[in-house]
C-alpha cells in the first residue's frame, strides 16, 4: 500500500520534484481546509448554493467573473515574478529549464485566457443591461453555463500544476513540439482541455451579448443612441464569433492527434503544422483586439464622464470600433513573416497590420479632444485612463514598428516583442479593466475604492511598468530571445534585466496596493447613497447602488444619447422614477443548480481526456448529456415578482 | 542598374540611421543596431524610418496629453474655456484620419519594397555560397555542400560572399537568427526554407534560436565567424585534414537531444540535408502544396521551380533539379 501510494504520489503530484511543489500542495491543501471551515462555521453553506453558485444574475455572475479575474491576475502575476526573479541576473539557479518552460506557458496562458477574458465578461454582465435599459441579458440561463464552463476550465489548468504537470509548450503551443513525439506528460491536455472547456463559454458569452445588444435595448435606444461601451461589446461580441470557432477547431484537431494518434499536425504522417499556427492565430490576433477593445469602451464612458463632455466624435468612435472588428481578422499571418511567406503575402499582412493602427489611433485622438475644453476630474478612473493614453499609444507605435515585415525578422522571438506586447495588454486591457472596476465598483458594491490606497496602487503600478518593460526594448535590440530561461554574462544583458526585475516587483507591490485598498474600503470606503457617485451620463446611473435584482422597475424610454445626463441637465430626473401605476409583475427567470453541474461534469470529463481515463471522460460526457436533456424538458423555469414586492423595494430605497 | 536605382533614397536612410545612432550613442551590445552586412543594414534602415514616422504621430499626442490634462483640470479658478456640448468637428477628424492614413502609405511602401528585395541575393559580384542549417534538439548543424565539411555550432563564412542559407529542422521548429547580419528565418521540419545574408566585416557573430524548442532551448546559441575568402578556403583544407567524417549513425547520435560544444566534421553523408527534409515530411510537400497555397499565399510560387525566389518557397519544390528528379517517382 505505501507503494502505490508513493506511486501515486511521485506521478500524480509529482513530489519528486521537490520543495515548491510540497510547500505549493501544503498551501492548497490548508486554503482548501480554511475555506470550508469558514463556510461551515458561518453557517454559508446554503448562502453560497443559493445566492451565488445558482444565480442566475447577470450582476452577480459579473461580480463572480471580477472575482475570478482578480484571483488569476494574482496566480498570473506571481508566474511573471517568479521568471522575472529567475532572469534578474545571468546564469541563476532559481528555476531550472523546465519550471521556467511550465511558468511562461502557464502566465501566458492565464493572462490571456482567465485574466483578461473573465476580467471583460465582468464588465460585460455588470454593465451591458443596465447600459441599455434590459433586466437580464437575453440568455440568462445559458449565461450562468457560460461561467461554470469558464471557471472549471481555469480550474483544471491551475491544478495542472499540483496534479499531473503544468504545460509547457508556450501559451501559443506550436507542434510539433506540443506533439506527443515531443511532450508525452499530461501537461499539453491540460492546457488544450482547459481552453476547450472556457472556449465553448466564450461563443455562448459573445452570442449572448450581441443578442442582448440588438434585442434587448430599451424603447427609443436607437444603435446611435447605445453607450460607447455598450458598442464596444457588440464589436468584441461579432469578433468573438468568428474567432474562437477557429481556436476551438485547432485545439481539437491537435486534441486528437494526442489523443487518437491521427496526425492533422504532426509532420510524419503528411500533416502540416502550418495549419495549426494559421488556425491559432486567426483566433489569437482578432484576441487581443477582444479584450482590448473592451477596454476602449471603458475610456470613453470614463472621459466623458469625468471631463464632464460629451463624447467627441461618437460616430467616429462607433466607425472605429466597427472597423478594428472587421481589418483584426486580416492581419494574422504578423505572427509568422518569418515562416516562409512570399514576399506579396508578407506585404499584404504588413500594410493591413499599419491600417489597424488608423482606427485606433483615431480613437485616441477622441479622447483627447473629448477632455480638450472639459473640466477633468482626478478620480481613480480617470487616472488609469490618462495613464493608459501614453501607454498605449508607445506599445501602438512599436506594433506598427512590428508590422514592418523585414524590421519584424530582427525583433521576432526577442524581448522587443515581449516588450510591445505586455505594454498593449497592460497598458490597454490591465489599465481599461482596472479604470473600469474602479468606475463601476460602487455600482456593483454600493461603496467607493478608497481614493488614497488606490493611487499608491496607481503610482506603484505604473512605475513599475515602465521600469520594467521599457528596458526589455533595449534588449530586443541587443539580441536577448524570448522564452529563455537564462542568458551568460558576456552578452550585457545582465544590467538591464536587473533593472526589469526591480519594475516587475514595483507591479506586484502595486497589486498589493489593490488588494490593501478592497479590504479597508470595504469596511471604510465612502458609501454610494444617490447611486450616481460620479455624476455619469449613462442609464446604469439612474439606479440605486447596488441595483436591485430586477433592475429597472420600469424600462425607461429614451429620448437621447445620454440620456441620463440630459435629465439632470433639464431637471428632469424624477421622470425616469417608477411610478406606482406604472409597475407591472416583472417576469423572471429561476435560479438553477444545472450550470454549476454542467461545469463539473465537463471538469471531470477534461479530466479524463487529460490522462486518458476513458472511463471517466465517457462518464463526464454522458453526464453533460444528461443534464442537457433535462434542460430541454425543463418547463417551470421563471416565475414572477410581484408589484407589491416591488413596491416594497422601491420604497426602501427612497425612489417611489 | 538596379543598384544604383535603390542608392539615393537609401543614402537618405543611412544618413537618417547614422544619425539615430549617434544620438543615442548605442554601445556595441545593441547587436541589431550595428549590422555588419546588407541585409541587416536595410532592416536597420527600415527600423530607423518607422520610427521616425511613428514618432509623427506619438510627440504630438503625448504633447497634446499633458497641455490638455494640465489646462483643462478641474479647479474653481481655471478659466479655460468650457464647452459641454462641442463634440463634432470635421476638419479635426479628417486631420486625424487622413495623417495616419498618409503615414502608413509611407511605411508600407518602403515596407514592400525591402520585403521583395530581401528575398533575393544581396548584390554583389561574388557567387553565393550555400550552407545547409539543421536545427536539432538543442544544437545547430551546419552543412557545406560545396566543400563537402560540416561544423556544429559554429559557421565560417567568407566576408563579402552572399550566403544562401538553406534552413530545416530535424526537431521542433526552430529560428535561425544573427542580429548583427540580419533577420531570422524559422526551420521547420519537411520543409526546406531559405535566408540571404552576408557579413561584409571579418568578425566573430552571436547567433542563436529564435524559436522556443524545450529544455535545451536556451542554450542553442553558436557563432558566425567571418573571415577573408583566403582564411576561409585554408578553413577548409583544415577541416578536411584534421576532422573526423560525419557518418549516418554519428548524424543519429548527434541528433539525440543534448546541449553540445562546437564540432567540425571533414565530410557528411551524401545528400543528408535532403534526405531530412524528405524524412520529416517533405515528401507530402506536393500534395501540401494546395493547403499550404491557400494558407500562406504560396501561389505565386506554386509548381514553378523558380531558384531566386527565396524565401517564398516551399520546399519540394525548391530542391535542386536533382532531389526533384529523385523523388519525382513518390
Ligand atoms: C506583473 C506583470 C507582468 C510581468 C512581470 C510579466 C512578465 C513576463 C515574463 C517574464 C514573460 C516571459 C518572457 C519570456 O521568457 O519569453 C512573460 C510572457 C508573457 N506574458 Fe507577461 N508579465 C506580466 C503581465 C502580463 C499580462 C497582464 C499579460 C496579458 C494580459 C501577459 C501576457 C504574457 C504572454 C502572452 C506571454 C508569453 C508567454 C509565452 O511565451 O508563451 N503578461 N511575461
Ligand atoms: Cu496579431
Ligand atoms: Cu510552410
Amino acid at each position: 500500500m505505501p507503494d502505490a501510494l508513493r506511486q501515486f504520489a511521485d506521478t500524480y503530484l509529482m513530489w519528486q520534484e521537490g520543495p515548491m511543489i510540497w510547500i505549493s500542495d501544503v498551501l492548497i491543501l490548508l486554503t482548501s481546509i480554511g475555506i470550508v471551515a469558514t463556510l461551515t462555521y458561518f453557517k454559508k453553506w446554503k448562502w453560497l448554493w443559493r445566492e451565488w453558485l445558482t444565480t442566475v444574475d447577470h450582476k452577480k455572475i459579473g461580480i463572480m467573473y471580477l472575482i475570478a479575474a482578480l484571483l488569476m491576475m494574482f496566480r498570473g502575476g506571481a508566474d511573471g515574478l517568479l521568471m522575472r526573479t529567475q532572469l534578474a541576473a545571468p546564469g541563476m539557479h532559481f528555476l531550472d529549464a523546465e519550471h521556467y518552460d511550465q511558468i511562461f506557458t502557464t502566465h501566458g496562458t492565464i493572462m490571456i485566457l482567465f485574466m483578461a477574458m473573465p476580467f471583460i465578461f465582468a464588465l460585460f454582465n455588470i454593465v451591458v443591461p443596465l447600459q441599455i435599459g434590459a433586466r437580464d441579458v437575453a440568455f440568462p440561463y445559458l449565461n450562468a453555463i457560460s461561467f461554470w464552463l469558464f471557471f472549471f476550465g481555469a480550474l483544471l489548468l491551475n491544478i495542472s500544476f499540483v496534479f499531473g504537470g503544468s504545460p509547457d509548450a508556450g501559451w501559443t503551443s506550436y507542434p510539433p513540439l506540443s506533439e506527443l513525439g515531443f511532450d508525452n506528460g499530461p501537461g499539453e491536455n491540460f492546457y488544450l482541455l482547459a481552453l476547450q472547456i472556457s472556449g465553448i463559454g466564450s461563443i455562448a458569452t459573445g452570442i449572448n451579448f450581441l443578442v442582448t445588444i440588438l434585442r434587448m435595448r430599451a424603447p427609443g435606444m436607437t444603435l446611435m443612441k447605445m453607450p460607447l461601451f455598450t458598442w464596444s461589446v457588440l464589436s468584441a461580441c461579432i469578433m468573438i464569433i468568428f474567432a474562437f470557432p477557429a481556436l476551438t477547431v485547432a485545439l481539437a484537431l491537435l486534441m486528437l492527434d494526442r489523443i487518437v494518434g491521427t496526425h492533422f499536425f504532426t509532420i510524419l504522417q503528411g500533416g502540416n503544422p502550418m495549419m495549426f499556427i494559421n488556425l491559432f492565430w486567426i483566433w489569437g490576433h482578432p484576441e487581443v483586439y477582444i479584450v482590448v477593445v473592451p477596454a476602449f469602451g471603458v475610456f470613453s464612458e470614463v472621459v466623458a464622464t469625468f471631463a464632464r463632455k460629451r463624447i467627441f466624435g461618437y460616430t467616429s468612435m462607433v466607425a472605429a470600433l466597427l472597423s478594428i472588428s472587421v481589418i483584426s481578422y486580416f492581419v494574422w499571418a504578423h505572427h509568422f513573416f518569418t515562416m516562409g511567406a512570399g514576399a506579396d503575402v508578407n506585404t499584404f499582412f504588413a500594410v493591413a497590420t499599419m491600417a489597424v493602427g488608423i482606427p485606433t489611433g483615431v480613437k485616441v485622438f477622441n479622447w483627447l479632444f473629448t477632455m480638450y475644453r472639459g473640466r477633468i476630474r482626478m478620480t481613480l478612473p480617470m487616472l488609469w485612463t490618462i495613464a493608459f493614453v501614453p501607454c498605449f499609444v508607445i506599445g501602438g507605435a512599436t506594433g506598427v514598428m512590428l508590422a514592418v515585415a523585414p524590421a519584424d525578422y530582427q525583433y521576432h522571438n526577442s524581448y522587443f516583442l515581449i516588450a510591445h506586447f505586455h505594454q498593449v495588454l497592460i497598458g490597454g486591457v490591465v489599465f481599461g479593466m482596472l479604470a473600469g472596476m474602479y468606475y463601476w465598483w460602487p455600482k456593483m458594491f454600493g461603496f467607493k475604492l478608497d481614493e488614497r490606497l488606490g493611487r499608491w496602487a496607481f503610482w506603484f503600478f505604473n512605475i513599475g511598468f515602465y521600469v520594467c518593460f521599457m528596458p526589455q526594448y533595449a534588449l530586443g535590440f541587443m539580441g536577448m530571445q524570448r522564452r529563455m530561461y537564462t542568458y551568460p554574462a558576456d552578452m550585457g544583458w545582465g544590467t538591464l534585466n536587473f533593472v526589469s526585475t526591480i519594475g516587475a516587483y514595483l507591479m506586484g507591490i502595486g497589486f498589493i496596493f489593490i488588494v490593501a485598498q478592497v479590504l479597508y474600503s470595504i469596511k471604510y470606503g465612502e458609501r454610494d447613497l444617490t447611486g450616481d457617485p460620479w455624476d455619469g451620463r449613462t442609464l446604469e446611473w439612474s439606479l440605486p447602488s447596488p441595483v436591485p435584482h430586477y433592475n429597472f422597475a420600469v424600462i425607461p424610454t429614451v429620448t437621447s444619447r445620454d440620456y441620463w445626463w440630459t435629465l439632470k441637465e433639464e431637471g428632469r430626473t424624477d421622470e425616469i422614477k417608477p411610478k406606482p401605476e406604472d409597475i407591472q409583475p416583472i417576469h423572471m427567470p429561476k435560479n438553477s443548480g444545472r450550470p454549476f453541474l454542467m461545469g463539473v461534469l465537463f471538469f471531470v470529463a477534461g479530466l479524463g481526456f487529460v490522462f486518458n481515463w476513458h472511463v471517466l471522460a465517457v462518464l463526464g460526457l454522458l453526464g453533460v448529456v444528461v443534464t442537457m436533456l433535462r434542460r430541454s424538458f425543463e418547463y417551470d423555469d421563471e416565475y414572477y415578482i410581484q408589484p407589491e414586492e416591488i413596491q416594497h423595494v422601491e420604497s426602501a430605497l427612497g425612489r417611489l | 542598374m538596379k543598384r544604383t536605382q535603390l542608392r539615393k533614397p537609401n543614402r537618405v536612410l543611412a544618413l537618417a540611421a547614422l544619425t539615430a545612432l549617434l544620438v543615442s550613442g548605442c554601445g556595441p551590445e545593441y547587436l541589431v543596431l550595428h549590422p555588419v552586412g546588407p541585409v541587416g543594414r536595410e532592416e536597420l534602415n527600415l527600423i530607423v524610418l518607422s520610427t521616425v514616422l511613428i514618432l509623427i504621430v506619438v510627440i504630438p499626442v503625448l504633447a497634446l496629453l499633458v497641455y490638455i490634462v494640465w489646462r483643462y483640470r478641474d479647479k474653481p479658478e481655471n478659466d479655460a474655456p468650457y464647452t459641454p456640448q462641442w463634440s463634432e468637428s470635421k476638419l479635426l477628424e479628417a486631420v486625424w484620419w487622413g495623417i495616419p492614413i498618409v503615414i502608413v502609405a509611407i511605411l508600407g511602401f518602403y515596407t514592400g519594397k525591402s520585403t521583395f528585395k530581401l528575398v533575393e541575393p544581396p548584390p554583389s559580384d561574388a557567387k553565393p555560397l550555400t550552407i545547409q542549417v539543421t536545427s536539432l534538439d538543442w544544437k545547430w548543424l551546419f552543412q557545406y555542400p560545396g566543400q563537402n565539411v560540416a561544423t556544429v555550432n559554429y559557421v565560417e563564412i567568407p566576408v563579402g560572399v552572399p550566403i544562401q542559407f538553406e534552413l530545416t529542422a530535424d526537431a521542433p521548429m526552430n529560428s535561425f537568427w544573427v542580429p548583427q547580419l540580419g533577420g531570422q528565418e524559422y526551420t521547420m521540419p519537411g520543409m526546406a526554407m531559405r535566408l540571404w545574408l552576408e557579413a561584409d566585416q571579418p568578425g566573430t557573430y552571436y547567433g542563436h534560436g529564435a524559436n522556443f524548442t524545450g529544455k535545451g532551448f536556451a542554450h542553442m546559441d553558436f557563432q558566425v565567424k567571418a573571415v577573408s575568402q583566403q582564411e576561409f578556403d585554408q578553413w577548409v583544407q583544415q577541416v578536411k585534414a584534421n576532422s573526423p567524417a560525419l557518418t549516418l549513425a554519428g548524424y543519429q547520435q548527434l541528433k539525440q537531444p543534448s546541449v553540445v560544444g562546437t564540432a567540425s566534421y571533414s565530410s557528411f553523408p551524401p545528400g543528408l540535408f535532403n534526405d531530412t527534409v524528405w524524412a520529416n515530411g517533405g515528401r507530402y510537400m506536393p500534395e501540401m502544396m494546395d493547403d499550404m497555397t491557400g494558407m500562406q499565399g504560396h501561389t505565386a510560387d506554386a509548381g514553378k521551380s523558380d531558384q531566386t525566389s527565396g524565401m517564398s518557397s516551399m520546399p519540394g519544390m525548391e530542391m535542386d533539379g536533382k532531389q526533384t528528379a529523385d523523388h519525382s517517382g513518390h
